[in-house]
């Protein structure tokens, strides 16, 4: 491998120190024994513990897991779906615009997307909470899902299926004994994308929700406005470790299958 | 006399002679067509149960897409195809009697040697047991006894081979297609492969359809071949006709070398056909019932094995010609020597020498000026 000069260093080192010394300091004030958050007054986890006494956060960051879980299995199936019928039936009619529309919130600005579907809550008069985010969020991130599996189907022999088939399995009987077992960590990865996608989302979940489904994000940004407090710090120091892990394993999974798909 | 013309060769089984025989498979005016190519058209053809067909042809010619009509995954234009007399043109692939052996051999890398070949079984809801022996029995034919546990990975190109095969055979299907079979093994394992299919194929009764573009694997292992071009067959017959006896320039040319002379037919005695000939001065050859009328443009082909070559003038041959060594390719078995005849801006011929003694040095060398003979048997006229 060829060694980097020490320009070449110096603009590396300056450009991730840019991307992750905020996160860092972050981390490092969330165990500040101080209240005030810019002076260091001794490392403590009392900040964690004040947490766990935070029933509103603690309310918020639950309602935020379950909407994760939930949008992010409608966004891998619907997305999943989306990816088998791209790449598996050529090029049917409506092909481009199928395409277009399921990888369009990937370029919508989140604005965008959340004042559009808010407005068609408020027409169809729907009831605006946990449901009406769970739908936002499953859309949004539905391209996301799509694309990673995509881009898994394109690797896939073609001839695994038609051998299964040819063995007597029903097209849905290939689908979940060869198809499924052979995308499955694909299908986790999106899985786990859409999931992070939803915990981390502020913009459309304001859009889309109602009295009474406050989200974590929502939550922590409402309480920044009275100022930040090492509590805070603590809570978004927990969302970055979860959501690092599901990236983590996400990779991981996608790694493992170019191993094993190869 | 004729001694042997081609196609008398005594064969005990040839049911496509025989008038009564049921065919298993029949192709009725089948066409296939993507966008603006004709991958088959209109094309008819029947097999016959126990029956060894190879299908032969270049990339291209529509041989695969016959194939894959007949396992189901594409669908027929027009036309029908029959199975067993029963029409199986609208039958999905997981329906049919019919298992197939991919080129890739699509082995499921998810599974092991045993449930790879235990799939089929599962999918017709046989009881465990059932299946473990029939599992086990595959195995033991295409001898990978105790590799059930491996993986597809953990194998050679050969076990999987194998593997393919054994999974494409434990459904007992009425009829097996194998597509390329031999392409991804080297040489001497082609060899021994080929004749273990034809061992396991007249052992378990059943009826093979084989795919290729190798004429060797096609010659060696059918009972009949048929060969294929621009989505036609072009001819079907036992491989000893279709080499001997081919139909046209194309096939003459796609199985096996020969060697082709323009000419025009000077005169016709009986069986005896002279055949005029730019280079090679008036070719004589012995042709039954010739339906060729005198002035008539012709080829004469001639399979370079079939040539006699020697430094002398030789006497008392009916067709003889000079030339001169043009370049000589030693390839083990047999040399090919390539001959110039009628001089400078004459044909080339090739002509196989089997090397019948270890001698290092050959009594032909670059530039000799050799005589080149054949007998009237050897020779036989195509239209051009």
């Amino acid at each position: 491998m060829r060694r980097l000069g020490p320009g070449l260093v110096l603009v590396l080192v300056a450009g991730f120190a840019f991307l992750y010394l905020p996160i860092l300091a972050l981390i490092a004030y969330s165990f500040n024994a101080s209240r005030l958050v810019t002076v260091w007054g001794g490392f403590s986890t009392h900040w964690y513990g004040a947490l766990m006494a935070n029933q509103p956060l603690l309310d918020a960051a639950w309602l935020s897991v379950r909407l994760g879980l939930v949008s992010a299995t409608f966004a891998t199936v619907l997305g999943t779906l989306a990816a088998l019928a791209l790449v598996r039936h050529g090029r049917f009619v409506g092909r481009t615009l199928f395409s277009g529309m399921v990888l369009a919130p990937l370029v919508m600005p989140e604005v965008v997307t959340g004042l559009s579907l808010l407005l068609l809550f408020v027409a169809v008069d729907a009831e605006r909470g946990f449901w009406t985010v769970t739908i936002a969020h499953a859309t949004f991130s539905l391209g996301f899902a799509c694309i990673v599996v995509q881009s898994r189907l394109a690797g896939f022999d073609r001839s695994l299926e038609e051998a299964a088939q040819d063995l007597g399995a029903t097209p849905l009987v290939t689908f979940a004994t060869v198809t499924l077992p052979l995308i499955w960590p694909a299908v986790a990865a999106a899985w786990m994308l859409a999931f992070t996608l939803s915990l981390d989302d502020l913009v459309i979940a304001s859009f889309t929700t109602g009295p009474g489904a406050t989200t974590l994000p929502m939550r922590l940004y409402s309480a920044v406005k009275l100022g930040v407090s090492p509590e805070i710090n603590a809570a978004c120091t927990i969302m970055i470790g979860a959501v690092a892990l599901a990236v983590i394993a996400a990779s991981l999974l996608l790694k493992r299958e170019q191993v094993a798909g190869s | 006399m004729r001694k042997s013309s081609p196609g008398s060769v005594r064969r005990a089984f040839q049911p496509w002679n025989d008038p009564a025989a049921k065919p298993l498979v029949e192709f009725r005016g089948v066409t296939r067509r993507f966008g603006a190519v004709t991958a088959v058209g209109d094309l008819s053809l029947s097999l016959y149960p126990r029956e060894f067909f190879a299908l032969l042809g270049p990339s291209g010619c529509g041989k695969t897409t016959l194939m894959r009509m007949l396992a189901g995954f594409e669908r027929p234009d027009a036309g029908e195809i029959l199975l067993d007399g029963v029409d199986i043109t609208a039958v999905p692939p997981h329906l049919r009697p019919v298992n197939m052996m991919f080129q890739s051999y699509a082995l499921f890398p998810h599974l092991n040697v045993a449930d790879n070949v235990a799939y089929g079984l599962k999918r017709e809801g046989l009881p465990r047991v059932e299946i473990a022996r029939r599992v086990e029995e595959m195995l033991a034919l295409v001898k990978l006894e105790g590799l059930g546990r491996r993986r597809p990975d953990q194998l050679s190109g050969g076990q999987r081979q194998r593997v393919a095969l054994a999974r494409a055979l434990a459904k007992k299907p009425k009829l097996l297609l194998l597509d390329e079979p031999m392409a991804a093994l080297d040489r001497k394992l082609r060899e021994a492969t080929q004749f273990e299919l034809m061992d396991l194929q007249s052992e378990l009764g059943m009826t093979f359809m084989v795919v290729t573009h190798d004429q060797d694997e096609a010659m060696t292992m059918a009972d009949r071949m048929a060969v294929m071009d621009h989505g036609k067959l072009v001819q079907i017959g036992p491989p000893d006709v279709i080499y001997e006896a081919p139909a046209n320039r194309h096939v003459a040319e796609f199985v096996g070398d020969i060697n082709l002379f323009e000419g025009r037919v000077a005169a016709i005695e009986g069986d005896l056909v002279k055949v005029e000939t730019s280079f090679a001065g008036t070719i004589e050859l012995d042709e039954e019932a010739p339906a060729l009328g005198v002035g008539e443009p012709v080829l004469v082909g001639l399979r370079p094995e079939k040539i006699d070559l020697g430094h002398d003038e030789p006497i008392g041959v009916a067709n003889k010609v000079a030339g001169e060594i043009w370049d000589i390719g030693y390839l083990g078995d047999f040399t090919m020597i390539q001959v110039m005849i009628g001089g400078e801006d004459g044909q080339l011929l090739k002509v196989a020498l089997a090397n019948r003694t270890r001698r290092i040095a050959r009594p032909f060398a670059w530039e000799d000026k050799v005589w080149l003979s054949w007998d009237i048997e050897a020779g036989l006229v195509l239209r051009p």
